[in-house]
């Protein structure tokens, strides 16, 4: 079931503080936020977004396209593991 | 085999059956679109006549119906929106896996298809005995 309109978009206060404050100072450098969990709102275009998987921050730039979307669609938490020989190449990895 | 709307040749089936031959009209549509025109639903294709015909297509298309072509092209379209911008989604349906959480270890077979058997690939190169 989608989201009541009347609540709008849900997005941590602790991110949209720090969005506030990039708009603000026109900073450009990236957001670091664990906060998958937020949706992208059109304030985001244009930011990048350092977002946590759960290891490591992977580097989000918000485009439009993107409005809606959580921010951890774009931030993958698995890896794509694949059989195949044993070679010194795949060993490698 | 009466034609509606181009391509569509649906056959010696119920008008609310036959007109669901047609990709983006489902039984509700259907309904609704005979509602529209007028037409007995148990009507078979092949007896209507030119003039229930275009009354068909008359109410199809003041129906505002997304449908073959349009409503593909639409579909096409939301999937390279979700790979252009790499999203989770879009990369599921790249891989041609399950897009909403499902489990994948086992079934899933209507997204991934026929099973397919992988034996064990062994390093030409490695030494006898390892392995």
């Amino acid at each position: 079931m989608s989201r009541s309109l009347k609540k709008g978009p849900f997005v941590d206060r602790h991110l949209a503080s720090k969005i506030e404050k990039a708009k603000v100072s026109k900073s450009k450098a990236p957001i670091k936020t664990w906060s998958r969990r937020s949706t992208i709102t059109p304030e985001f275009v244009g930011l990048s977004f350092n977002v946590h998987n759960g290891k490591i921050f992977n580097l989000v730039f918000v485009t439009e396209n993107m409005v809606g979307h959580k921010l951890g669609e774009f931030s993958y938490t698995r890896t794509f593991k694949r059989h195949g020989a044993h070679t010194a190449k795949a060993e490698a990895k | 085999m009466p034609r509606i709307l181009g391509v569509d040749i649906p056959g010696e089936k119920r008008i609310d059956i036959a007109l669901r031959y047609i990709y983006g009209i489902g039984p509700v549509n259907a309904r609704e679109v005979l509602a529209r025109a007028e037409i007995d639903p148990a009507l078979r294709a092949k007896t209507l006549t030119e003039q229930q015909v275009s009354q068909i297509v008359h109410a199809i298309q003041e129906g505002k119906y997304v449908i073959e072509g349009d409503l593909r092209r639409e579909i096409g379209l939301n999937l390279k929106r979700l790979q252009a911008i790499k999203s989770y989604r879009g990369y599921r349906h790249l891989r041609g896996l399950p897009v909403r959480g499902q489990r994948t270890g086992t079934n899933a077979r209507t997204r991934k298809g026929p099973r397919k058997t992988v034996g064990v690939q062994r390093n030409p190169n490695a030494k006898a005995g390892t392995h």
